[in-house]
Formats: C-alpha cells, structure tokens, sequence
C-alpha cells in the first residue's frame, strides 16, 4: 500500500507537488513567462491567460489555479497595458499564503530585464521549496479527474470502463473524482439522470446536457473531431456513450461548474458549456482546456484515455495516459502509462486495468513521474466563456 | 444466441451492431449469427459491422442504446459507420472529402 503525503496549505488542501507557477496576464507576457520558467522547466510550469480584455470566468480560474493545492508560489508577468485585474489575483494569492510577486514588463526595462528578474525570483523560491516538509494525506483528500480525448472505437469499450472502475474504487474510498464534457454525454443524459442523488440534482444533470446539445447546435459541429470517425465512431451519440464510462457506477453527488470546489469526497459531473447565448466559440477548443477546468476545482492530477494516442500532459497536476487501443499503444507506449488495450486482446480483464490505473494513481500522488511528466509536458489553455453560478439542486447535502 | 466470430464483439444484447477487435481484411470470411459471410470492406480495429439486416430508418444501437439512425438499407456483415448512419443531434465532420481531393491532385502531380 502506497503511503501518500502532500504539500499543507493554508486553506488546509494538500498539493502532491510544490510547483512554481509562472502566469502571464496576457499573450503579449507570454513569451517573457516562457523564457523565466525555461531554466526550471520541470518545476516552474507556464500558465496564463492570452486574451486583452476583461472576463469573469478567466479572473476566477486564474485565482483558483493560482492557489492550487499543488502549486507553491506564484509570479505574475504583465504586459502593463491589458485588463487582467492583476491587482485582485496577487491579493487572493498573497491570502492564501503562497510567496508571490508581480513583475511588469513596461516597468521592469523590458523583456531582458524581466527575464533577469523573473528567473532570480524562481531560483530563490525553488531552494525554499526544496525544503518544504511532506504530511501525511488520505486518499480522502484526492481530487481526481478524468478526460477522453483522441477517442476511437476501442475507447468505450476498454480505457474509459477501466476508468470507470478506479473512479468507483476512488470513491469508495472518499476521494472527489470528476468527470466533464456535457457535450460528450449528448445520448446519456437519461441513464446519467438515473445516477443523481436526488431528483432535482437529475434535472440538473439533464438540463445541462440538454444546454450542450443546443450549444453545439448552434456552433454547427458536435464535440467530435475528424481522427474520431477514422477510429470507428459515427456519431457524437456514439461517443457520448464510450465517454459516460469513464464515469464508473458511482451514484453522482453533484453538478458543479469550473472553478467550484467538490465539498466532499463523491462523483461530480462537471458542467463545462457556457451559460447565456452562444459566444466567444466552442465551449473548450481542445482537451487541455478541459484539463485546465478541472485543476481549477482543484484536480491534483487526470485519468486521460485516448484511443488515436494523445501524447499531452498538463501543467501543474499530472496526467495518467491510458491507452485504450493497443495498436497504437504498440507504436506511442513511451507516452503512455497504461496499457488498457489488452482489455481488446484478452490478456486483462477491465476490473484488472481498473485496479492498475487505481495503484498508479496513489503511485503518482506520492511523486511518481507520469510518462508526459517525465518528457516535460506541461500544456495549458484557458480562453473566454461566460457562467452563471450553479444553482442550489447541484449540491444536496 | 447464435454462433458469431470471436473477431466480433457484442457489447449489449439488444444491439444491431458487432464491434471489430482487430483489423479484419476485405474478402475474409466472417461469422455473424451464425451465417458465414465475406466482410465486403476492410475494417479497423474499434469499427462496427451490421449484425442483422438493418433497414433505412432503424436505430443504430451499441452498449443497449441508439446510437444514429440508418440512412439506408445496411446487409447483415456490412461496415456500419458515416456512409449509412447519422447522428440523431449534429451533423459528423469527416476529413474524407479533403483526403480524397488530396489524394488525387497528388496522383496528378506524379504523372
């Protein structure tokens, strides 16, 4: 039995890493972030927000990431002239007790400067937290993820069942797992409503697949991508089915939307389609964004099945890569941690895989490298969208 | 239950589909139902060939629910997929046409 400890922060979470994040408030800081994080890749890890003007939603997911469990200390890079309210997101990571510091590349003398700046200040707060005592941690204190993507025929029928199981044995166990992409449950919404706790929490998870539907009517084009028909699906409803899965058979305690933190251990079904009348494009582009959300509700690291073979990783909270299909698992196995494709040949049965993603989970929270960890994956995308705050059936008591 | 090929996976028993669990080649023979048939056009791994005769209009269902709807008659061993079934929500984007179109300017080019 793996024995897990992790990072205490002030608010009482614990990280299983102790990651510098280094946040640019707008693209034009990107570049500047990137060149401070380089020398200390591994450890300081790039995240921002591109967009010049203001938005909510990215306010909140930027203060919610910021003062992740899994992240230390935090410095910002601003342009200077963009609206990101950088004033609010350093008081909100000052209060949670992380070391932070704002740098400002029109006051600082320029990108050289900042660079200098930036990469001194990670230096001195990677040697302080070297030193950072480990406690120790419950699975009870898990937040888990979980996200398809790359998804083929093999999928729903071998990575997001084996999923599925080591989310029952999480939640057994008294972890928050989550699982997301309303517009990828379009076909479920009727089965997944017989899970809810409570019948009001059922209409919730109804209406907001209902709303993806019509989202993505709107758009013109389902959650689907071209590489998923080449791999056997046919429809979005197809899919949907092969994603629910990876929801295993856990009742659902709640519907919670980026950026709300699951109030105790259970499944919660994450509602990532905006609110309101369709704008600013695709509910998120691609899987990172997903990624992105569900660190935001405080995700230490995510379950990813992928079929085709997606070889992303994340910033800030590990990926578990899980093959779903074995053909190409015989040509990606470096990028991945799971072989879920000898489900389709025979030699496993899905509960065998079920408890192997479930070990390597524990494995990972006691500072395991995963396979993209290891190649320095840390993708990241946050992009506008609008929400309304859950309403009060998506958490009963 | 009648005979079906162990290259053939059924996943619920209300289902008009089998599932593929390894690349089958055009021409191979293949068990469904208990009748041998020649599988008419190569499938992948993870792709989906007609159980039963299906009928233009039917549902398309996998894991015990629908998952599209014929668009035309589909004999029993045929591949199942974006040439005879849609989505009962939104339309499926394919690369195909682009494919297609790429691949014949190339033949173009080499002649």
């Amino acid at each position: 039995m793996t024995e897990l400890t992790g990072y205490l922060r002030a608010d009482g979470r614990k990280g299983i890493r102790n990651r510098v994040a280094v946040a640019y408030l707008v693209e034009c800081a990107h570049h500047v972030a990137r060149e401070i994080a380089w020398p200390n890749r591994d450890e300081a890890h790039v995240i921002g927000f591109p967009g010049c003007y203001p938005n909510d939603y990215a306010q909140a997911m930027m203060e919610r990431l910021c003062t992740h469990p899994n992240v230390g200390a935090v410095l910002l890079v601003s342009l200077g002239c963009e609206s990101f309210n950088r004033f609010r997101l350093e008081s909100v990571i000052r209060d949670s007790g992380r070391p932070v510091e704002t740098l400002v590349i029109q006051r600082e003398g320029g990108t050289a400067a900042t660079i200098g700046k930036g990469q001194a200040w990670i230096a001195d707060r990677l040697r302080e937290l070297s030193m950072a005592p480990r406690v120790a941690m419950d699975v009870s204190e898990l937040v888990v993820g979980t996200v398809c993507g790359g998804s083929d025929g093999t999928s729903g029928i071998s990575g997001n069942p084996a999923a599925g199981r080591a989310f029952d044995r999480l939640v057994a166990a008294g972890a928050a797992c989550i699982f997301e992409e309303t517009g990828e449950l379009i076909g479920c919404e009727e089965i997944m409503a017989d899970r809810a706790a409570t019948p009001e929490l059922a209409d919730a998870l109804r209406g907001a697949v209902a709303k993806a539907a019509r989202y993505y009517a709107t758009l013109g084009f389902g959650s689907f991508a071209a590489g998923n028909a080449d791999g056997g699906l046919t429809t979005i409803e197809e899919k949907s089915l092969g994603a629910y899965a990876k929801s295993g058979q856990s009742r659902i305690s709640g519907l919670i939307k980026p950026g709300d933190l699951p109030p105790r251990g259970g499944l919660y079904l994450m509602d990532v389609v905006p609110d309101g009348e369709v704008r600013f494009g695709f509910p998120n582009i691609s899987d990172n964004a997903e990624i992105v959300e569900m660190m935001a509700s405080g995700a230490h690291l995510t379950l990813f099945v992928t079929g085709r073979g997606s070889v992303v990783g994340s910033a800030l909270a590990p990926v578990i890569k899980i093959a779903a299909n074995p053909e190409m698992y015989a040509r990606l196995s470096a990028d991945m941690d799971v072989n879920a494709g000898r489900i389709i040949l025979g030699e496993s049965s899905v509960d065998q895989i079920g408890q192997e993603i479930y070990d390597l989970v524990l494995e990972v929270a006691a500072g395991q490298q995963t396979a993209s960890e290891a190649m320095g994956h840390a993708e990241f995308l946050l992009t506008y969208k609008s929400f309304e705050p859950i309403g009060p059936a998506c958490l009963p008591a | 239950m009648s005979r079906t090929d162990d290259r053939l996976l059924l996943l619920s028993p209300d289902d008009n589909v089998l599932i593929a669990r390894a690349a089958i080649a055009e021409g191979e023979p293949i068990l469904v139902e208990g009748l041998v048939l020649p599988l008419t056009a190569a499938v992948s791994m993870g792709h989906k060939l007609a159980r039963r005769p299906i009928s233009a209009g039917d549902a398309i269902v996998k894991y015990g629910a629908v998952i599209g709807t014929a668009t035309r008659d589909i004999a029993q061993g045929a591949h199942v997929h974006t040439h005879n079934v849609r989505s009962n929500y939104t339309a499926t984007h394919t690369l195909e046409e682009a494919r297609v179109a790429y691949e014949a300017a190339s033949e173009v080019g080499k002649t």
